[in-house]
């Protein structure tokens, strides 16, 4: 109990931190920092408006934040998830150029297969390079997300482009039917339902079942792993095949719910901002669910405080920036003992007794 | 095709890599020199990004664009040194603190470069290497930045350093055994933190590169990456920073394919251009690398290469 309350409150101070400095930050631009941090609550949490702004924020991020939990408990540093995530959608927008699919629910779960199987393959190479040929992750995973991007603009702006399109390069738009609706009726789309139940199951399969208790001895000790012959190579290929299919996902459902198409605006940062978020939920898939969220609720106040205060509309990034810096330098508090810390500042003679505890 | 669309051809390409190539060298000149002390510092986009709206601004407000590359440099240095303080705490991450500060840095320089978005500053001055021709494609595609000797002076005195100076071999040894150079009475945190600030400062000087010479001007799509993909110039280059001038001319010259080609009317594989220096990277990380072991000349303290 009293570990679990250490590790809501450290962060919980980092972000209070970064809400303060963000404050002073805009008081240099002559705003008052009371009206700032009302509107950055109203803009993300305020009204129903709001939270759905904040919820379709959500849904990606959750997804590319798995794309580096899952692996991170393998022992891999993934920063690939924007190269899954684009692939993913590059996937699920072509796949009905080569398929006839029914417009209905089938048709989508095809949509979200393809996107799977592309982030799935994409990252699971980055595993595969770093198993097989010595190849570090974190950097393969990077170079491999510029390939993709690169791949995405080729074909999308090539042999994919809508002939209609003419500004903003774009797949033709996917049927009526294989789009993802919103919750009863609302913006907020089935993405967010997929992100958390993602986020949940692969939780519960880290924690309570015996493959994923490998794949946690694997990320935790190679050594171990290996003395009691744990397959470690496909135990790391299977994590980061999960994590890209996550990642993939998400493409494939920013294209089948937002923008019916893919183009450009799907390179938005999620799979960097992916990475954030899962060090900041300390790789646990299940605390990843409220970081995505509180990290969305930043992205859709962004617009408000332009349009309220006339702040730019990068203050919104740089109070992200505060944010992230905080909370992971928080992570070097962690292991401080306060309790004796505070205790030693006042030096006091020690009178030794005799108890029976003492004995 | 005609002669003269060759020539202009090749006259993009060498150009293009000379101008595009320029703020490659000075980040993969900074990641190389933090790098060396054993940090990986992913936050140099944000670096660049900084340093680019400062030297902009301070261009613009002194009026001097050498003053601008100083400021821009401090800039660099400032963030950077931010960086190095992070990760010098235990449990803190560098990868994660890189991508936290590309996010920070980028966020500031959009902030503060708001009111800079309009106005002209003035320019560093440009090198004409193509006067001994008469084709005005060739002098116009030979226009070097002033700021490219400088970085090419940067590696050589970088590489003599590290060979040859105490200052570069205790760099040297903070990045290969932090056992050794703690035995020998040195703070290998203090190495690290001033590698990495001096790395921030020769990265702004990159920064300063792309708002003072090419493309010349303050906007915020002004980096297109350079400052991440450092990290792989520097596995290019095998941690030396003369083949850091290699590498930048070749990432660079890579870059300019695509625009030349766009330029005598071939449009198509834009974007297919552009990825080839990430390809050949992997190719050559493909070729050299083991598994098992590390990469051949890297730092022995490197999260990123065990």
């Amino acid at each position: 109990m009293r570990h679990a309350l250490k590790e809501i409150a450290l962060p919980v101070f980092a972000i209070a931190a970064a809400l303060l400095l963000f404050g002073i930050f805009v008081w240099f631009a002559g705003v008052s920092p009371l009206e700032v941090w009302v509107i950055l609550f109203k803009g993300a949490f305020g009204d129903w408006f709001s939270w759905q702004n904040t919820l379709q924020r959500a849904a990606p991020l959750m997804l590319t934040a798995l794309c580096v939990a899952i692996p991170a408990r393998a022992g891999l540093v993934i920063i690939g998830g924007e190269g899954a995530l684009v692939l993913g959608g590059l996937a699920a927008a072509a796949l009905p150029y080569a398929l006839p699919l029914p417009a209905n629910l089938v048709g989508t779960l095809a949509l979200c297969v393809a996107g799977a199987v592309a982030g799935a393959a994409w990252i699971a190479l980055a595993g595969w390079l770093r198993q097989y040929r010595g190849i570090n992750e974190t950097i393969s995973s990077l170079l491999l997300a510029y390939i993709a991007i690169g791949l995405f603009k080729h074909l999308v702006e090539g042999v994919l482009r809508d002939p209609a399109s003419l500004n903003k390069p774009a797949t033709r738009s996917i049927a009526d039917g294989l789009g993802i609706g919103g919750i009863g009726g609302s913006d907020v789309h089935w993405g967010l339902v997929i992100g958390i139940v993602a986020c949940l199951v692969s939780g519960l399969w880290l924690r309570a079942t015996a493959s994923g208790f490998s794949v946690r001895v694997v990320g935790g000790n190679p050594r171990t792993a290996q003395l009691v012959g744990l397959p470690a190579s496909g135990l790391i290929l299977a994590a980061c095949g999960i994590g890209g299919a996550c990642a993939g996902v998400a493409g494939a459902v920013e294209v089948a719910a937002v923008h019916t198409n893919a183009n450009a605006s799907l390179i938005a940062g999620y799979g960097y901002a992916g990475i954030l978020v899962s060090f900041i939920a300390r790789h646990n898939p299940v605390a990843v669910i409220p970081v995505a969220i509180l990290f969305g609720g930043f992205g859709a106040a962004g617009s408000l405080l332009q349009r309220r205060l006339g702040l730019p509309d990068a203050s919104v990034l740089v109070l992200q920036g505060m944010a992230f810096v905080l909370i992971l330098a928080s992570e070097g508090l962690r292991m401080i003992d306060w309790k004796t810390l505070l205790k030693n500042r006042m030096p006091r003679a020690v009178q030794p007794r005799m108890t029976k505890e003492a004995t | 095709m005609t002669a003269d669309q060759w020539i202009a051809l090749v006259a993009g390409i060498v150009g293009g890599a000379l101008r595009v190539g320029a703020p490659f060298l000075f980040v993969s000149l900074g990641e190389c020199l933090t790098e060396k002390s054993g940090r990986i510092n992913l936050g140099l986009e944000g670096v660049l990004v900084l340093s680019a709206m400062a030297a902009f601004g301070g261009s613009w407000l002194t009026g001097s664009a050498w003053l601008g590359v100083l400021i821009g440099g401090a800039a660099g240095a400032l963030l950077a040194l931010l960086h190095g303080l992070l990760c010098s705490l235990d449990r803190v991450n560098d990868v994660a603190t890189g991508i936290a500060l590309m996010l920070f840095g980028t966020g500031l320089a959009f902030y503060l470069g708001k009111p800079l978005i309009q106005p002209q500053a003035p320019q560093l001055p440009a090198i004409p290497l193509g006067d001994w021709s008469d084709n005005p494609v060739i002098r116009s595609a030979l226009q070097v930045n002033s700021l490219v000797p400088v970085g090419i002076a940067l590696a050589v005195f970088l590489w003599w350093g590290f060979a040859r100076t105490r200052a570069g071999l205790l760099v040297r040894m903070a990045g290969d055994s932090a056992n050794a150079t703690r035995a020998l009475g040195y703070s290998v945190a203090g190495l690290r933190i001033a590698a990495t600030t001096a790395g921030g400062f020769i990265a702004g000087l990159g920064g300063a590169s792309l708002t003072l010479f090419y493309p010349g001007s303050w906007n915020e799509g002004i980096s297109s990456g350079q400052g991440l993909i450092a990290v792989a110039l520097v596995i290019f280059a095998r941690w030396s920073p003369l083949r850091c001038i290699g590498a930048a001319l070749l990432f660079g010259g890579a870059g300019a394919i695509g625009p030349a080609l766009q330029s005598i009317g071939v449009g198509w594989g834009y974007h297919l251009f552009n990825t080839v220096p990430y390809v050949l990277t992997l190719v050559i990380l493909v070729l050299t690398c083991k598994p098992g072991s590390v990469a051949v000349g890297s730092p022995g303290e490197l999260s990123s290469t065990r």
